[in-house]
């Protein structure tokens, strides 16, 4: 069992994610930092990523495009707003369109991977995704509304769950 | 990021977060889940306007979180309990997403 935990930030729109791998960090840091690895990993079940664009640098931009069962594409670009090899990265992730542009007015996923040695030549992975895009949390931010989408899911779950 | 629901696109998973992001708009669908009420009773809730509540109450319309209807003078708002329980996968989808992601890294990995 690799993944050690999960939650949902009952205070922010985060999702966290705790994975153990069984090698050492510089060896992990090589399936972000290497795309024919990173193209074996990041798409979803049976939609296979295929990286166009590779900069891992801060600023640097990455392209992909996710092939699915009956052959349609979905493409998709990151922009590295953090990178501090081996141990953490950082980038924002959003549509793109056929030619690999970024899709205005689609919803944009902020992530930051940090890796940590945790003994015994075994690496710690912390995920963190917040979602559904920077601009629109900067905007929930000044509505004073950043508080608890998930918490309202949970409290939503509880009462479906009651009636 | 492909998002991956059988029955929402996007665009609605967009209309979700963008509707699930107020607090007065959370709350009012906690509480017609509970029991379907009237904009008038909903707007007895809320310091602002009966205006101001017809308006979040369309915007949770238009995301499918709920649906009005008139009866007589009112009008009746109720939860559309499969939309609430889609907004709740969609969450849920993310984090199957980074299993399947570490799962597949475990693998890598074992190749050496």
């Amino acid at each position: 069992m690799t993944v050690r935990d999960h939650a949902i930030d009952r205070d922010a729109l985060t999702l966290t994610f705790v994975a153990e791998f069984a090698a050492p960090v510089e060896r992990v840091w090589q399936v972000w930092a290497d795309p024919r690895q990173l193209e074996r990993w990041w798409g979803p079940p049976e939609w296979p990523a295929t990286f166009t664009r590779h900069e891992l640098e801060p600023g640097g931009e990455m392209r992909y495009v996710m092939t699915g069962p009956d052959g349609e594409t979905s493409a998709g670009w990151w922009r590295m707003t953090d990178v501090e090899a081996p141990h953490r990265l950082a980038f924002d992730d959003g549509f793109a369109d056929a030619d690999g542009n970024p899709v205005p007015d689609m919803p944009v996923t902020h992530a930051e991977a940090r890796l940590e040695d945790a003994g015994e030549g075994t690496t710690r992975m912390t995920l963190v995704s917040t979602f559904p895009s920077r601009e629109a949390l900067d905007e929930l931010a000044e509505m004073g509304m950043v508080e608890g989408m998930s918490s309202a899911m949970a409290q939503i779950d509880a009462l479906l769950a009651d009636g | 990021m492909v998002v991956q629901t059988d029955a929402l696109t996007d665009d609605q998973v967009d209309a979700l977060f963008r509707a699930l992001a107020d607090r007065t708009r959370r709350d009012i669908v906690a509480r017609v889940i509970h029991r379907e009420q009237s904009v008038s009773a909903l707007a007895e809730r809320y310091e602002m306007s009966f205006a101001a509540v017809q308006k979040h109450v369309s915007v949770l319309e238009r995301a499918s979180l709920v649906s009005k209807r008139r009866r007589g003078r009112e009008q009746i708002v109720t939860a559309d309990r499969d939309a609430v329980r889609l907004a709740r996968k969609v969450l849920d989808s993310y984090e199957a997403l980074w299993r399947h992601r570490a799962d597949q890294i475990t693998a890598l990995l074992a190749e050496g």
